[in-house]
């Protein structure tokens, strides 16, 4: 029999406001087995902490049952005091009667009623608890990062100079994602590239870093501090050894007409390219869907101009396998097609641009040569309407996405003060449902957008934008001013919401990291764990996990690595021993458990038995490899025979529970 | 299979064309449309004071009668169907509304929105299938032009009307590729052609109907088509003569080769 102790937490008057907790630790007293039970204003603080450990050595209890909040928030606190004093630390069960029960129950009564039964569970459970001892597992020495933008790069540098090798795999040609296409960033207006590219040549010449560019992750078997990834590495028919980076091929290459990704398909590239200037590593890639060469077998230029004889038409792609201790999401984000939001005419008039072209024609290595041009006639325009959350803030499910997009505002206000600066005779409005300028120096800036540089704001949406006769006749409506408004715009610009790359979704599902309805990683905890995924050995970094600027980015990057580094600087790591166990007599065989088993932790042995009459009889029998084995729980339910179980909540366990509530 | 069909009192006068191209089609893709035995005028504006009534009430009296006859109620004029549209909606949705026009009325059987109220264009969208009337288009309009004028009656309140995306609708330029042709976009589709209007201010209705046409011509349709009788009839009285306009029911006859059997 055990000697259980009761502990319920009022929380504050988080749960004591809607449950009696005297009366709770009145009521399980009286259950069988508990042989101490107590209330306290924070059970979670030193003193009730301490308290707790008092009451384990002086009643020799064998159990601890504490009604509190949610186990994820603090099982892990009480296991450790209990530890302390001396009691193994899986003969503890919280009963969450916060989240389950007071947050939710406006009636004391019978919320305290409930209380009461969430408790008894606890009891029932811990009453066929048994210790457990947990194993420990290897940890390897080496991170990935998924995504090599600002974000990835900000990770793989920090984790790289606390001296762990780091791989950075990019599924484009080169490093550097969307702050390479930045023309100036806000508040400071300092130019991106400047700031960005030392930081590519450093994560280049990092000799703990290797960029794997041009190549996607394909598969990732293992755990925390084990992972097994293969990685694709695309072949880009150009040794990467051999490649000066001379940019001959991409000038001489006869196929012209290839809408240039990088410049949003404002202008062209060849068949062979190198992104742009300095792009990392650089090394020229040819386009195999374009490359004559690779279509028809007959071209062979790039071949002949290049005089380190990189050129290889037979390259194909590189399977590579690696070990990694921790994974980092950097996956980052795209602006959404405007195709749904055609009233703004983006499909109509080429001078309707998002906010990101802008940047490309804004950019002094962009297609204009960073002078700001019509896109249908190369003329200065005079007039330019700026369009906020397009695609942000939309009610329903029908198009756009529910959320703030966040870093509109602020490029909006650093486009509008851009053009005022540098193009004075220009008259440029900002259509806004509201200005969201929260930030270190985020609000002043907006200010001078408006108050220095005379940007029109007006509170109000755009209604419909027209293209005719030259022009975009744009109609809009003046909230404050109650009027309608109808502007004759040269250029309208559309600040498009963002949304996660559409790898990341794949991605999620082969790292078993969970993503919210919009597609964004889900942290650990909201405010505690804000750069872990659920899924141990998985962060995230940067915009993969939510909208986010660059300062916010390169701040989550950098806690992203240092929890890397945390993990990575362990020799080994406990593990859970709430695993999977066979019982080999009853088990028949049939391989349901190894079907439905999600981490490839279950595998099959021959082995022998004893049968009668003194013979031995061989059978196959399901074994489970405990390191890997996340106690997910997915085979005790496939097993026809019962025979699989869960340690820590073996059937027995959960069904007692469930007795206890229903008794 | 046979619907209900509310013709309304345009499309026996001025709108001829539009039910009559409209009716003849539906006959050749197997559906049957059984005009109410009893209708009277929609009330042909949808009024905007809440707590009129009386001018609604022959739209009740339609939707009730479609519900005795227990079929869906299919229209084909803008006005009608907005008009019974939404009043449907309000019977279904509007407790005080629906109760007032109930002790107006003092029908058999109260009325509740039962009714299925489905546009023209909608059966050949969701009945038929745009896929399967380009099966049945026997002369395609292949190379031609056409911009599809919504109007502002067909589609908003999106939320009532419930038939396309108010800003970027679908379904007219579906069925211009469905007979063959090729639709063209262009921003002011979906805007007021101005025609309420025309009677006190024919200066704006102008303006309105030619900004239209402009920037149809601008983006290169060769002619418009609409489901609207006024809206029609508004373009080519008002508009500068920039683009011929026809009823859609016109080109899906034409290119069904009922207009030549006719002829």
């Amino acid at each position: 029999m055990q000697r259980i102790g009761v502990f319920v937490c009022w929380c504050g008057s988080n749960i004591a406001a809607t449950v009696d907790v005297k009366q709770v630790a009145e009521a399980l007293g009286k259950e069988p087995g508990v042989v101490f039970s107590t209330d306290y204003q924070y059970m979670c603080s030193q003193s009730g902490q301490e308290m707790i450990q008092e009451a384990i050595r002086e009643h020799r209890l064998t159990g601890v049952v504490i009604c509190s909040c949610s186990p994820r928030m603090h099982e892990a606190t009480f296991r450790k005091t209990c530890q302390k004093a001396g009691l193994n630390p899986y003969m503890v069960e919280i009963a969450n009667i916060r989240e389950q029960c007071s947050w939710i129950h406006k009636d004391k009564i019978t919320a305290t009623e409930k209380a009461v039964i969430l408790g008894r569970a606890a009891i029932a459970k811990v009453h066929l608890n048994a210790p457990l001892t947990a194993g420990t597992s290897p940890v390897v020495k080496r991170a990935l990062v998924i995504g090599g933008g600002i974000a990835g790069i900000q990770t793989a540098l920090d984790i790289a100079d606390a001296g762990f090798p780091v791989d950075i795999v990019e599924k484009k040609p080169t490093i550097g994602g969307k702050m390479t296409q930045i023309d100036k960033t806000f508040p400071t207006l300092d130019c991106a590239a400047c700031i960005l590219t030392p930081k590519m040549v450093d994560a280049a010449q990092n000799e703990n870093i290797d960029i794997i560019s041009y190549a996607q992750v394909e598969k990732v078997q293992g755990f925390v501090g084990n992972f097994s990834v293969t990685i694709r590495k695309k072949a880009r028919y150009v040794d990467e050894t051999k490649c000066t980076g001379c940019g001959l091929c991409t000038e001489k290459c006869p196929q012209k007409k290839i809408p240039n990704e990088f410049n949003l398909g404002l202008d062209n590239r060849r068949a062979i390219y190198i992104p742009f200037a300095q792009a990392t590593p650089k090394v020229a890639t040819i386009d195999p869907n374009y490359c004559t060469m690779l279509k028809t077998g007959k071209c062979g230029v790039c071949s002949k101009v290049c005089t380190a004889g990189a050129i290889n038409y037979k390259q194909e792609d590189e399977i590579i396998t690696r070990e990694y201790g921790a994974i980092v999401v950097a996956t980052g984000f795209e602006p959404i097609s405007m195709e749904p939001f055609d009233e703004f005419a983006y499909s109509q008039s080429p001078d309707v641009v998002t906010s990101l072209e802008l940047e490309r024609l804004m950019n002094a290595a962009g297609p204009t040569g960073g002078t700001l041009l019509r896109p249908s006639d190369g003329a200065h325009p005079h007039t330019l309407v700026f369009v906020q959350c397009v695609g942000s803030r939309c009610d329903g499910a029908q198009k756009g996405k529910s959320y703030c997009s966040k870093i509109c505002c602020m490029y909006t206000a650093k486009h509008a003060m851009l053009i005022r600066e540098k193009y004075p005779d220009t008259e440029v409005y900002v259509f806004y449902i509201d200005v969201r300028t929260p930030g270190k120096n985020f609000d002043e800036f907006y200010r001078r957008a408006v108050e220095e540089y005379g940007v029109h704001y007006i509170k109000g949406m755009v209604g419909k934008v027209t293209p005719q006769d030259g022009k975009l006749k744009v109609q809009a409506s003046d909230l404050l001013g109650g009027r309608q408004m109808h502007i004759d715009a040269d250029m309208v610009v559309l600040a498009a919401a963002i949304e996660p790359d559409k790898s990341a979704r794949p991605l999620a599902t082969m790292l078993t990291a969970s993503m919210d309805t919009n597609d964004f990683f889900t942290e650990a905890h909201p405010k505690l764990r804000p750069v872990e995924s659920p899924t141990a050995g998985i962060f995230l970094s940067g915009a993969c996990q939510g909208p986010k600027d660059i300062p916010e980015t390169v701040a989550q990057a950098g806690a992203a690595a240092s929890k890397v580094i945390g993990l990575l600087s362990k020799n080994s790591l406990t593990c859970n021993p709430c695993t999977a166990k066979p019982d080999e007599l009853m088990c028949n065989g049939c391989s349901s458990c190894e079907k439905v088993c999600p981490y490839g932790a279950i595998t099959y042995v021959d082995k022998p038995f004893r049968g009668p009459n003194r013979t031995t009889l061989t059978r196959r029998v399901a074994q489970v490899n405990p390191a890997v084995c996340q106690g997910c729980g997915a085979c005790t339910v496939a097993c026809p025979s019962g025979a699989m179980d869960l340690q820590g909540f073996s059937n027995k366990q959960i069904l007692a529970e469930v007795d206890a509530i229903c008794r | 299979m046979t619907y209900s069909y509310f013709p309304g009192c345009t499309l026996k006068t001025k709108g001829a064309d539009l039910d009559h191209w409209g009716r003849l089609s539906m006959e050749a893709l197997g559906i049957h449309l059984e005009e109410l035995p009893q209708w009277q005028c929609c009330g042909a504006v949808y009024p905007m004071a809440k707590d009129e009534i009386a001018s609604r009430l022959s739209a009740v009296r339609a939707l009730a009668a479609a519900r005795d006859l227990n079929r869906p109620l299919v229209t084909l004029c803008s006005a009608c169907h907005h008009v019974i549209k939404r009043t449907n909606y309000d019977m279904a949705h509007d407790e005080t509304f629906r109760d007032r026009a109930n002790n107006y009325m003092k029908l058999d059987t109260p009325y509740a929105g039962e009714a299925r109220v489905i546009h023209y264009l909608e059966v050949l969208r969701d009945t038929v299938g745009f896929d399967q009337l380009k099966k049945q288009v026997k002369h395609p309009l292949t190379g031609e032009k056409i911009g599809a004028y919504y109007g502002c009656l067909l589609l908003r309140p999106s939320k009532q009307m419930a038939m396309d995306d108010p800003e970027n609708p679908t379904i007219l330029e579906d069925f211009i590729r469905a007979i063959g042709a090729e639709p063209v976009i262009y921003a002011q589709r979906n805007e007021c052609c101005g025609g309420y209007v025309t009677l006190e201010n024919r200066d704006f209705a102008k303006r309105r109907a030619n900004a239209v046409l402009e920037n149809a011509q601008a983006q290169g349709a060769q002619m418009l088509i609409t489901a609207c009788p006024l809206c029609l009839y508004n373009l080519k009285e008002n508009g500068g003569g920039q683009l011929p306009v026809a009823y859609f029911t016109q080109l899906l006859a034409q290119a069904l080769g009922i207009r030549e059997e006719q002829a």
